[in-house]
């Protein structure tokens, strides 16, 4: 098997303009309750292997599951921000196979009856088109245990020697949440699914249900392409796309996709359904498992659990403690901080939301906030490589700096520069403004003495300023900022130099 | 009328991981196919009114609080598996996934 490009791609604007792409996708949200899905053993990131076990989340003979009740509370609420409805009664089903990392040979997971059903996401795309993604269902589930491949020269299971096996994940609580057809995308279907994925992550987030953190594999989606002549035309054959973990590759692995079956069916092939696995490094992808009827899971419904009959009055009560999700936190944002529409979508795309209401928090006004973390700490990060939120301030310290301009104990120039001083991990603002000694002048005496200086320096400007013609001030004044290493107040300058001269 | 077919036996039993000669497919082909047509007499006296029932037990939501209970040790639960190495479960090499 191979891992390079080894065939024919259709240019993606080509395959797209002859072509309607029809995805699908699966989003695996792991649930960051304190326990299991269905026993006591904690689940935390990053434990030795093997140390969050039990009887149950091994499979030993004889354990039995117990559901946890704060996962079905977090089940309830994903459904319910996803505009679903709630089931009436659902219960959970074996699936049925083998594989290292399943301990009891089966995942409890729902099958027939999810949790939750029939809802949507407006999902937000980067030009302010709102784009609404149907969801089928939600239910609930249990992770596997996770397999290191051991001989293999890419630690990929092809040529592996043996495997290890560390089961801290297995029966960690995970709610899927499976897409209809997104249909009418278009050449936008792989923005759509990066947003849509975006979406349900800010979601998460907002509803305290989970970490998700893509890094860590807390979020992952299975994404299925399929390619059909026309919007009119029946739905083609699909490919299923899995595990890939960060938004960027979502976007990518769908282009991908759309480009390597336009291929195909130019070449008047066929689409194999089945199984594709994701190349970060490569960015493509390459078959994995056929879909066929070795695939037999057998479910059946898991005898040792009891339905789930959500009381209706504990649903309301969720309904009722949601927290205001992101869409609309953002429409509220934006209407306290008077931001246009295209202003507001590049803080969005930057992600800097939180870091702009922190700062307004702390005192700045929205547009000084937005100023400092679009401007300077944005260029400062693109320099870096590293997101706004990862450079070495806080919002309390752009609050603060912020404060002292509006004090006028510092300018713009100096403001800048107490900035830098912050980054370099030099204190807070008030610090670096005693230590650099950057505080505006704001005693006449100095600033007169360097007003003075210039004038006698610049005795043919000063001569052109006492006759009436106010055009070469500006150069007085630099002199004047030069003298005082940016600490004058230009402001202030000016009419001294007006009354020294006309006064 | 058989149900149950001995190709469906064998299907199953390679889904189950079971290695069964071919005079044990014969003779279960003919056990299960009674059991599966026992099973299905049910059906004959259910009628439409009377809903299919995967729990008999009066009961549900049952909840576990999410407190945590204290894991087994993982020398000792290691020292039961046929091969371990660096803390995790050693398994022969997965064939047949790529």
């Amino acid at each position: 098997m191979s891992t390079t490009t080894d065939v024919d791609l259709v240019d993606y604007d080509d395959a797209v303009a002859r072509f309607d792409p029809v995805i699908g996708i699966e989003v695996h949200v792991e649930l960051g309750t304190r326990t299991k899905m269905f026993d006591g053993a904690e689940q935390f990131f990053g434990e030795e292997p093997n140390t969050q076990i039990t009887p149950t989340s091994l499979g030993l003979p004889g354990a039995l599951p117990a559901v946890n009740g704060t996962a079905v509370e977090y089940a309830i609420r994903i459904g319910l921000a996803l505009n679903c409805s709630i089931a009436e009664s659902c219960r959970f089903a074996r699936k049925n196979y083998f594989y290292p990392d399943v301990p009891k040979n089966f995942q409890t997971s729902q099958y027939d009856e999810p949790i939750a059903y029939d809802g949507f996401v407006d999902v937000e795309l980067e030009d302010g088109t709102v784009f609404r993604v149907e969801v089928e269902r939600a239910h609930m589930e249990e992770d596997a245990g996770k397999n290191t491949h051991v001989g293999g020269a890419t630690g990929r299971i092809h040529g592996a020697e043996y495997s290890l096996v560390d089961y801290n994940r297995a029966g960690v609580p995970l709610v899927e949440i499976v897409t209809r057809p997104i249909t009418g995308a278009g050449e936008r279907a792989p923005e759509v699914a990066r947003a849509y994925v975006q979406t349900l992550r800010d979601i998460f987030r907002a509803l305290g249900v989970s970490e998700a953190r893509m890094e860590r594999g807390n979020v992952r989606a299975d994404v299925n392409v399929s390619l059909r002549p026309t919007p009119q035309s029946a739905l083609g054959t699909r490919t299923e796309t899995k595990n890939v973990n960060s938004f960027r590759s979502v976007e990518r692995s769908v282009r991908y996709e759309i480009s390597r079956q336009a291929a195909i069916l130019d070449a008047g092939g066929t689409i194999v359904q089945e199984t594709r696995h994701w190349h970060e490094d490569t960015g493509i992808t390459t078959a994995g498992r056929v879909k066929s009827d070795a695939e037999d899971y057998r479910y059946f419904p898991e005898p040792d659990l009891v339905p789930i009959v959500p009381d209706r009055a504990w649903i309301e009560e969720i309904r009722a403690a949601l927290p205001e999700l992101p869409a609309a936190r953002r429409r509220r944002l934006q209407g306290e901080w008077g931001y246009a529409d295209a202003e507001m979508r590049d803080v969005v795309n930057a992600g800097a939301i939180e870091l702009i209401e922190a700062t307004v928090e702390a005192g700045a006004s929205p547009a000084a906030a937005r100023k400092w973390w679009m401007g300077e700490l944005a260029r400062t990060a693109k320099q870096q490589e590293v997101e706004l939120a990862d450079l070495p301030i806080t919002p309390a310290q752009i609050g603060a700096l912020q404060q002292l301009v509006d004090a006028g104990r510092i300018n713009d120039k100096l403001a800048r520069q107490v900035l830098e001083g912050v980054l370099a991990g030099e204190g807070d603002p008030e610090q670096v403004v005693v230590a650099r000694g950057l505080e505006v002048v704001s005693d006449d005496g100095p600033l007169l003495e360097a007003i003075d200086a210039a004038l006698a320096a610049q005795p043919d400007i000063a001569e052109k300023i006492r006759g009436g013609n106010l055009g070469p001030v500006g150069a007085i004044i630099g002199s004047v900022m030069k003298a005082t290493r940016g600490q004058a107040d230009a402001g202030r300058v000016r009419e001294l130099v007006l009354e020294r001269l006309q006064g | 009328m058989s149900t149950l077919s001995r190709d469906e036996v064998a299907r199953v039993a390679v889904l189950a991981r079971i290695d069964l000669t071919p005079a044990e497919l014969d003779r279960l082909a003919g056990e299960l196919d009674v059991i599966v047509e026992s099973v299905a007499r049910v059906s004959e006296v259910a009628t439409p009114d009377v809903p299919a029932t995967s729990h008999p037990l009066p009961l549900s939501n049952v909840f576990r609080a999410d407190e945590p209970v204290p894991p087994l040790d993982r020398d000792e639960v290691l020292a039961q598996a046929p091969a371990a190495r660096d803390g995790k479960f050693l398994v022969p090499q997965i064939l047949g996934e790529e």
